[in-house]
């Protein structure tokens, strides 16, 4: 458990050495609270769907965890790459052990990163609807932060270098976010959007965020938190295996 | 004596390339081996295979006994490296890296503490040692990747290239550091150079690898005699050929090749 905390300590410090990543990664989600949340708010309002903007805040903060979990778990490319990863695959430790602490890390640093932002939408103006539910989105934050770091590992034991960094960016976490829950709701879709967002694991993030923020869930609270507690577990293993397949 | 690494029939293929060809040595308890070889012999390819960072295409690995294909996470107690390439995070000071290193391979408190700080002494990186490797020199550098590898006293040491890049000075002052720790903790030291000096002067054995196979396994002495050559160098080269070896891509050429493919040209 040493190794475990070792590598979640070492994204860690790297994390709160950067302030650059903690600022820049602050942009985008703030960006899309502004120009979505106070733009289309009236819109939405008019349409008879309440306040858009307390609507849309679990989204962006699901947002900021989604690329910096992803981010962080990419990263690994970048240790094979400067070499850094060699030094961590010949200790005697298990791949299960380094992807854990690796996960754990990345995720705490994806997980801060996204209450900085609800931190923001609170200040800014959304109410919590019920301070005993409030641990509960705290908690979905989490877990959505989980899978993201373990999925960008995973993704990483795939690749040989950045090159395929976009691809993943346009193909893997822009789809996974805009076809979320995060920026509409989910009632009335057309039946392919239906389908889409059901399959999509951040769905049930942003959902389970939502209802125990705001009370505005589509599934109930323990349906989210439960897929989204087996879907962390199910990458993690996936990616524990594909990592012990690397070679350097 | 024991045989603490046994290479049986190792071969590793890189597509139709064998890098590593049919391969078979032992390596006493206790030995420092010069492992030396021109470039692109094969060298880092097996010393990846010995530690555990590539699967083989064929052969069996034992390290102290212990099987390294079939059971990689006990093979990996046994042995430290020190790699030929950068392997330091450079977003982390010195004693970081170090602290990391020393937790991973599960150095207890009290003595992580004590070691680190007497090996960064001992390469003169202890002032420096709150600074971001990214500040560091080349030297600097690899002076600390040497001082972390020496960290857990392993039973194997491999060193691949250790002193490359360093003042002669700082080579002497390192390998009798080596040389101590070999003869007071009995640690087999394993290693490549391109310094064939410092093989004729530290190694008690030397082994020559060239087009991927072992062409030759002796004291120095030996090799000399059997060469009838009176330097370790001119053994080398009448073993070897004095042609200059093509090099595998590295990790950078690679990086340009896959530009130029996404690129189209």
């Amino acid at each position: 458990m040493n190794a475990v905390y070792i590598l979640w300590k070492r994204e860690l410090l790297r994390y709160f050495r950067s302030r650059a990543r903690l600022a820049g990664s602050l942009g985008q989600p703030l960006l899309f609270l502004v120009a979505l949340g106070f733009g289309l708010g009236p819109v939405f309002q008019k349409a008879g769907q309440g306040n858009y903007f307390e609507f849309l805040a679990p989204g962006v903060v699901s947002m900021g965890i989604l690329f910096t979990g992803i981010f962080a778990g990419i990263q690994v490319i970048w240790d094979r790459q400067f070499g850094f990863l060699k030094e961590t695959l010949v200790a005697p430790v298990t791949r299960f052990e380094i992807v854990l602490g690796k996960t754990l890390g990345g995720a705490t640093v994806a997980f801060l990163q996204g209450l900085i932002v609800l931190i923001l939408t609170l200040l800014i103006g959304v109410k919590v609807h019920s301070w005993t539910l409030f641990p509960f989105a705290l908690v979905a934050m989490f877990l959505i932060a989980v899978f993201f770091t373990a999925l960008g590992i995973t993704i990483a034991s795939l690749f040989e270098d950045m090159q395929g960094f976009q691809l993943v960016m346009n193909f893997v976490v822009q789809p996974t976010f805009f076809l979320s829950g995060a920026l509409f709701p989910l009632t009335g879709l057309p039946n392919f959007l239906k389908i889409i967002t059901e399959v999509d694991p951040l769905t049930y993030g942003v959902d389970a965020v939502r209802g125990a923020l705001i009370n505005q869930g589509h599934f109930p609270l323990s349906t989210d938190i439960g897929v989204m507690f087996i879907l962390s577990i199910v990458v993690l293993v996936i990616g524990s295996y594909l990592f012990s397949k690397v070679e350097v | 004596m024991d045989k603490i690494i046994e290479v049986k029939n190792l071969i590793k293929k890189f597509k139709d390339f064998k890098a590593v060809d049919d391969v078979t040595f032992e390596v006493e308890k206790g030995d420092i081996f010069a492992f030396l070889g021109p470039n692109g012999a094969g060298k880092t390819t097996t010393i990846k295979m010995l530690t555990t960072l590539l699967k083989p295409t064929a052969g069996e690995i034992l390290l102290d006994n212990i099987n390294v294909i079939k059971h990689p996470e006990n093979a990996r107690k046994n042995f430290g490296i020190v790699f030929q390439d950068q392997s330091l995070d450079d977003e982390l000071t010195a004693l970081e890296n170090m602290e990391f290193h020393a937790v991973l391979y599960g150095v207890g408190k009290n003595l992580r503490e004590k070691r680190i700080e007497e090996l960064l002494n001992y390469v003169e990186l202890w002032d420096r040692r709150k600074s971001l490797v990214k500040t560091f020199s080349g030297g600097m550098k690899r002076r600390l990747e040497i001082a972390r590898g020496l960290l857990h006293h392993p039973k194997i040491l491999f060193l691949d290239e250790p002193t490359s890049g360093l003042d002669p000075q700082t080579r002497n002052y390192i390998w009798d550091y080596i040389a101590k720790l070999n003869k007071k903790e009995d640690i087999t030291v394993f290693f490549t150079t391109h310094y064939i000096e410092e093989a004729e002067k530290y190694s008690k054995t030397i082994a020559i690898m060239d087009h991927g196979k072992i062409i030759a396994k002796e004291s120095p002495q030996k090799l000399k005699e059997q060469t009838k050559t009176d330097s370790l160098e001119a053994a080398f080269l009448a073993l070897t050929g004095n042609n200059i070896r093509d090099e595998d891509a590295n990790g950078i050429d690679q990086l340009r090749n896959h530009r130029k493919m996404w690129r189209g040209h």
